[in-house]
């Protein structure tokens, strides 16, 4: 059979029984591919224990500027800076929000920011045992060749950001590309999404950042939740053989998924309980447990939703911490209850305690929803929505 | 874009104006549904049982060859008597089902009766042990690799297998390997995975668990590193193909190699080394869908094989992390045996010691004192052909 060894001096070619052939043996050439266990690796393990530490999760609020400018728009604010930042202070120094948030995902503008008073907003989530993190993507564009999909830009100049994020104070990163179930998927799109993906990846823990991984399949279309569990199955494994195939430590990532729903056009609507049974078994099918969080984005789903759908998925334990990275599903209440209104900062930052808790809650999986106001419970779903 | 209407009309968007232009006529969709097999809640018990706690799988599928070399180092001939005898005493030695929970036979021994004129099959059902077959055909040159090997089989798979079924098997084993001196070339692990996917995908449509087998062979003087490395490449890829060919996680067993240094490398590992890398291994490739991960021996001696298993049960794992020795638990049987029927209680006596470890292995709850010198000799042999 195959060793190479020994009796090459006799005959090239030799019977041997049944029939094989043993020619003889080609020179050998040995690649040793070093694994890039970089400099950060034991760092890059830590921050992502950190962030998926019990009861904890990702609180994203890492809007561009333009869509910062609709939230603040929504309760009547100018989209400037001083009202940005105004609004991201409110949020990062709420006190004791790192008992139930264990990383901010920030977009470039604040993570250079400070308070009015001058200290760094990096600072302030520090104190908190909050990671700060990156959105390090440079958003969707067409993709040439596809059924009118998009794809992700960012690769270029991706590794020098990175390590300017990492001096400021960043340690992970966030990278968010799209998959649309009404768009087919195409073949194409979906080995675009997971090898922009698993590059960025190798990218980032090569300069000291933990990358969220985050392939949002689209609540959009009216497909039923096991088209939405096909589709997840395709993504994750192509992601996953990419990342193997970069070399990626997986020990030092966290997921970002989108949960197994129906489309949001689809005639039924799907229990927590049934949303919770079709994740798990993608999760099972798909994640190796050496990854340590996997942090579900809430994609349009109401505040409330969101907690209650978590809950479900934390009824029994599960070989990865199975957690939350919310943006909408956090910040929603909070918005409308400031309303720009110095007076009501106080009130806000108690709104987004409440969420904060309540998701803290769901990741223990002992949420029970009593006392949950109305305006939790509407839906944040719109067709289209560009991010 | 992509639409023809758009392409042929002299208007194209300036890709500024993607957003705008976005709700352009809506795209064909096209879904396909993707259907289980029919037999996927009895894969899913099959592996399941097979899977359970303090129990492993009993390889005895060796070919008629294989099994010659066997007898031969016993004394005895080859032939259908000799080998039937054989197969009898490992079968029925009784409470094996304690410990064993699949045994992996080999085509003539599915259709075999016992001595006494029972089907073998039914005796390992009556112990509850489910019988298992051996579905390859065994390993030829690879052409256009660097003298490495394929596994054949598939050609007529299904119908044998649909014939395995009703003759009362429930899972199937099919073996690849994967030799680190000779690359491995890109090529070879390739093969490998995808043979092992459509050999899978195949077996759950006629009602059978695959056991997924890609040997890393333990030949070459490489390091633990090196063949971790290797590991790695070969379960990504066998996944990644696996899912392709829709395979149901929930209904396959797998039969890795530990993560061992080569055979000829000058550094040993201990059970904790070995431990630390397999584990490391299956945290980073083995999705917890997969019910049971099953080890080959590969010619490590009976106390390396149980000691290396019990590192690897010291603290709870997401999979049933069992056996699926041959060697390892027939070495000493076999020489206890010698081919005379008097020396088959003592035997059968043997196999259940090992098999005994074993289990205790699997619940990381084995001590090796009592180990007999026998039981510690390795059983290596270079270019070994199987």
């Amino acid at each position: 059979m195959a060793m190479a060894t020994a009796k090459l001096s006799s005959p090239a070619t030799s019977l041997l029984a049944g029939g094989r052939t043993r020619r003889s043996a080609p020179a050998r050439r040995a690649t040793v591919i070093r694994a890039a266990a970089g400099s950060y690796s034991d760092e890059l393990v830590s921050t992502a224990k950190s962030v998926a530490s019990p009861g904890r999760g990702i609180l994203a609020i890492d809007e561009s500027n333009a869509t910062c400018g609709k939230r603040l728009s929504s309760i009547g604010l100018d989209n400037t800076e001083a009202n940005r930042q105004a609004y991201r202070q409110l949020l990062l120094t709420t006190a004791g929000l790192g008992e139930y948030i264990s990383g901010a995902i920030l977009f470039e503008e604040t993570l250079y920011q400070s308070t009015t008073d001058g200290k760094k907003f990096v600072d302030c989530l520090k104190d908190q045992n909050i990671m700060p993190g990156i959105k390090v993507d440079k958003g969707l564009v067409p993709l040439p060749g596809s059924n009118n999909e998009s794809w992700c830009q960012g690769l270029d100049g991706l590794a020098s950001r990175c390590a300017e994020y990492y001096k400021q104070g960043a340690r992970f990163a966030k990278w968010r590309t799209v998959v649309s179930i009404p768009c087919g998927p195409s073949a194409l799109a979906v080995k675009e999404a997971a090898w922009g993906l698993a590059r960025y990846a190798a990218i980032a823990q090569d300069n000291g950042l933990v990358p969220i991984v985050e392939p949002e399949i689209l609540l959009d279309g009216d497909h039923g939740i096991e088209r939405t569990l096909e589709v997840a199955e395709k993504v994750w494994s192509e992601v996953f053989f990419y990342l193997a195939q970069n070399n990626v430590l997986f020990e030092g990532i966290l997921l970002k998924p989108s949960m197994v729903t129906p489309g949001a056009e689809h005639k039924q609507k799907a229990s927590p309980e049934a949303i919770a049974k079709h994740t798990l078994t993608m999760l099972r099918r798909r994640v190796p447990p050496a990854v340590p969080g996997i942090m579900f984005l809430s994609g349009g789903q109401s505040e409330v939703e969101a907690t209650l759908n978590l809950n479900a998925m934390n009824q029994s334990p599960n070989p990865w911490h199975v957690s939350f990275s919310y943006a909408r599903a956090l910040q929603n209440s909070v918005l409308k209850t400031w309303q720009g209104r110095p007076e009501n900062v106080e009130a806000a930052q108690k709104a987004l305690l409440t969420r904060a808790k309540a998701n803290s809650l769901a990741q223990l999986g002992r949420y029970t929803g009593e006392g949950e106001s109305d305006e939790a419970k509407k839906g944040m779903f719109q067709k289209g929505y560009t991010y | 874009m992509v639409s023809a209407t758009v392409l042929k009309s002299s208007f194209l968007p300036k890709k500024a104006e993607w957003g705008a232009t976005r709700q352009a006529a809506k795209p064909v969709t096209v879904s396909m549904v993707v259907r289980a097999s029919a037999y996927a809640d009895e894969l899913v018990q099959t592996a399941k049982t097979i899977a359970s706690p303090g129990r492993g799988i009993l390889a005895m599928d060796e070919s008629n060859a294989t099994c010659g070399k066997r007898l031969d180092s016993i004394g005895l001939e080859n032939t259908e008597a000799n080998r039937q005898a054989y197969r009898t005493l490992l079968v029925s030695a009784p409470g094996l089902g304690q410990y064993i929970s699949g045994a992996i036979l080999f085509e003539e021994t599915l259709y075999q009766s016992t001595v006494d004129g029972k089907k073998i099959v039914d005796v390992l059902v009556e112990q509850g042990i489910v019988p298992g077959i051996k579905v390859d055909k065994g390993l030829v040159p690879l052409a256009g690799s660097n003298n490495e090997s394929w596994c054949q089989g598939l050609d007529g798979l299904a119908s044998r297998e649909a014939a395995y079924y009703q003759a009362g098997a429930r899972f199937a084993k099919w073996r690849t390997v994967v030799s680190i001196p000779n690359g491995p070339s890109e090529l070879a692990v390739k093969e490998a995975a995808w043979g092992l996917a459509r050999y899978a995908a195949i077996s759950q449509d006629n009602g059978l668990v695959p056991i997924v087998e890609p040997e890393i062979l333990l030949d070459g003087e490489h390091g633990i590193e090196r063949t971790f490395e290797v590991a790695q490449k070969v379960w990504a890829e066998t996944f990644y193909y696996m899912a392709e060919n829709n395979v149901m996680f929930e209904g396959i067993l797998l039969k890795p190699s530990m993560v061992t240094p080569g055979a000829e490398c000058k550094d040993r590992a201990t059970p904790e080394q070995v431990a630390e890398y397999t584990l490391k291994l299956l945290h980073r490739r083995i999705p917890p869908a997969v019910p049971g991960i099953m080890f080959l021996s590969g010619g490590q001696s009976e106390v390396e094989a149980t000691q290396n298993l019990n590192a690897m049960n010291q603290s709870p794992n997401p999979w049933h992390v069992s056996f699926s020795y041959a060697r390892a638990l027939q070495n000493t049987c076999l020489k206890t045996w010698g081919g005379r029927p008097e020396n088959v209680k003592a035997a059968q006596d043997a196999l259940l010691l090992r098999a005994k470890a074993n289990s205790l292995a699997q619940l990381g709850k084995y001590t090796s004192d009592g180990e007999a010198a026998e039981a510690k000799e390795g059983m290596f042999v270079k270019n070994y052909s199987y």
